[in-house]
């Protein structure tokens, strides 16, 4: 899956969980750009993406994502292997 | 009642509805991991159920500080429910911690202190303790001979598990959220993501959170008095399978024939809990004769004829039929469960009858009663042996009701009950009876005040309260112990009527009058003049909004009522003997 899809999956996915239609992630989005996201709706973010794409994340891949690219990054390569 | 659970998300996006209106119901969470998930959780899923729960969320790991400073948050909040919730893995560095001697005695040690929190809760606030049993994990530092050694933390688990049990059936006022058995069904790798653990001390998964919200309120509402009483049973592919009236007794589905199994063993389960007071009724599209044929004659039927309270097979509509069973029986339709294979009936069911609870049956019969367990349908938070005789009790009623056609008045038809009353003061065999009467009643009750057993033995020791219960029979039977009346002493020359309550089953035959009578009788010995009574209103107590007036009080307000018993003749005819 190509990067750009990801990000616009995870836009809906973001909407949805922050219940904020005006979300627009970008790659290099961070939670200081959207208001609602803090570490609480981190936790359910994450749940939610593993849940779409049916993958795991380790505990360490999480805490070193820096915005949203990294996350989508971090998907793809899920995908990919 | 919800009998789907929905997702953590769709709870909490429910925290954004409006609230007013719904029944609030004050609560404290403390916990000993991060609580933010479980504290959303338990107020989405209440106002899914129609109950605001107003929460006070402890900080993180205080329910040392929260519940032995006697000046805490929590006091200062004085809730109706504490719940503290504790994990596993947390127990399981204490545990680490310990001495091989201290680990043997660490389950003890965990009810003692258990029981240190309920003592000190309660020694400051009324308010009931609801408390979590531990998953019973294996951290396999012994493997499967950990079951075998005192030392090891799968022993001491599920030691502990049991002290917190035989715990809270001592305590009145402690309960149990069984997090061990639902973490059992669900398994605990779907009740434990470890990544929310390492990064955020959370120690439910999203997915386990709904569940668990379910259960605390599944807890409340029993005590607070709202809970499932009786299930209705459709027949054909639901109580058996096939079609009675096509395949005849010996060819439906029972015993060990074919899918038999999976009707054998929720006839089974039914029969368990109507063993437990809960009241089974029948209503099926039949002709009545050939259904009732296998309750009667089956060699495999468990249910029998002595099961069914009310059994009512015709071709009327279910909706009909589930109104008339709902009269005869006197209860909420909030109470009721509904049982059909059918998914146009249960529909059909639903749209009329909007409070009864109709579980969405899955398809394959082999997953009827796994999925009816899930749904926890049937909680309660009191058991006495008295609930194993209510089917009797209403069968009876169902008599006395084709009995009322053949009298001409209604007074010749109660003389000929020939109905003896015994009035007495409650004691130690009634007490437990009455709170449960307190917690069950909602229709003939003025007040709606809840009481337990505990609350209740405190007012028989009390010198300014009166009380008086009543146990009614009659020539069909022996009803128990049907109302109750509380009376405090307002001042010298006044009772003020805290409590009146009565059982729905006995209206209609002069019990308020003879009761009215009897209260009389206690005022005048003890030297009081004046009785006065209030009303509060509820949504289910509007058949006695106007009790107090039809006995012959004088409004004075405020919902209040006073009788002036020197002023007072009766010119009722009551047909109950005073025993």
């Amino acid at each position: 899956m190509e990067q750009g899809q990801i990000l616009q999956q995870l836009t809906e996915l973001f909407r949805d969980v922050l219940e904020n239609d005006d979300i627009v992630l970008t790659e290099t989005t961070t939670a200081n750009d959207i208001e609602e996201w803090d570490s609480l709706y981190h936790i359910q973010l994450v749940v939610a993406i593993e849940k779409h794409y049916k993958i795991k994340f380790t505990a360490s891949e999480i805490q070193s994502w820096k915005n949203v690219g990294d996350m989508a990054k971090a998907v793809a390569t899920k995908l990919g292997a | 009642m919800l009998t789907d659970i929905r997702s953590f998300n769709t709870l909490k996006k429910n925290l954004k509805k409006p609230v007013e209106g719904l029944k609030s119901i004050r609560i404290a969470i403390l916990a000993d991991s991060a609580s933010q998930f479980i504290h959303q959780a338990i107020k989405g899923y209440g106002i899914e159920s129609g109950i605001h729960y107003e929460v006070f969320e402890a900080d993180y790991n205080q329910i040392d500080r929260q519940v032995f400073d006697p000046g805490s948050e929590l006091y200062e909040y004085a809730p109706d429910y504490v719940i503290i919730l504790r994990s596993v893995e947390r127990l399981l560095k204490k545990f680490y911690g310990l001495s091989t001697a201290d680990k043997e005695n660490f389950a003890d040690q965990q009810a003692a202190y258990m029981d240190g929190l309920y003592q000190q809760i309660s020694s400051q606030l009324k308010a009931r303790v609801i408390t979590n049993t531990f998953p019973e994990i294996n951290d396999n530092v012994f493997g499967n001979f950990g079951t075998k050694t005192k030392a090891s933390f799968l022993y001491q688990v599920r030691k502990t598990n049991m002290g917190l049990m035989e715990l809270a059936g001592q305590r009145k006022n402690l309960f149990l959220v069984d997090l061990s058995s639902l973490v059992g069904a669900k398994g605990y790798e779907a009740s434990f993501d470890p990544k929310m653990y390492i990064s955020a001390d959370m120690v439910f998964s999203l997915d386990i959170l709904p569940y668990l919200a379910k259960h605390i309120h599944d807890v409340i509402m029993a005590i607070a008095g709202s809970f499932k009483k009786c299930i209705i049973l459709d027949l054909d592919n639901t109580t058996w399978g096939g079609i009675i009236g096509d395949d005849g007794m010996e060819g439906i589905q029972i015993g060990d024939l074919g899918l038999g199994k999976a009707f054998t063993d929720l006839q089974l389960w039914v029969k368990e809990l109507r063993k437990r007071g809960i009241i089974v009724a029948v209503c099926s599209k039949n002709t009545e004769s050939i259904a009732k044929e296998p309750f009667l004659q089956h060699p495999d039927m468990k249910l029998r004829m002595e099961d069914i309270a009310v059994f009512v097979a015709n071709w009327e509509t279910k909706v009909d039929n589930i109104r008339y069973i709902q009269g005869i029986l006197n209860i909420g339709f909030d109470s009721m469960v509904f049982l059909d294979d059918n998914p146009f009936e249960r529909e059909m069911v639903k749209q009329n009858i909007p409070d009864i609870t109709v579980p969405n049956l899955p398809e394959d019969p082999a997953e009827y009663l796994p999925y009816l367990r899930t749904l926890n349908l049937f909680e309660t938070a009191s058991f006495t042996e008295e609930d194993s005789e209510r089917t009797k009790q209403y069968q009876e009623e169902a008599n006395r009701s084709i009995l009322q056609k053949s009298f001409t008045s209604e007074g010749d038809f109660l003389k000929s009950l020939g109905m003896e009353c015994e009035v007495k003061a409650f004691d130690n065999f009634t007490i437990p009876r009455i709170a449960q009467l307190s917690q069950r009643s909602n229709q003939f009750n003025l007040r709606t005040v809840r009481y337990t057993e505990e609350e209740v033995r405190d007012i028989t020791q009390s010198p300014d309260r009166y009380t008086l219960s009543f146990s009614l029979k009659d020539i069909y039977g022996d009803y128990g112990l049907i109302a109750f009346v509380i009376l405090n002493k307002q001042d010298n020359n006044t009772l003020f009527i805290d409590s009146w309550i009565m059982s729905c089953r006995v209206l209609k035959r002069g019990m308020e009058v003879f009761t009215l009578l009897s209260i009389i009788d206690l005022a005048k010995t003890h030297g009081f003049n004046r009785i006065i009574g209030e009303y509060l209103p509820t949504k289910k107590n509007g058949l006695v909004q106007d009790h107090y007036q039809k006995l012959g009080f004088t409004s004075i307000g405020d919902s209040r009522w006073e009788l002036d018993i020197n002023q007072f003749t009766n010119d009722k005819q009551v047909h109950i003997n005073r025993k």
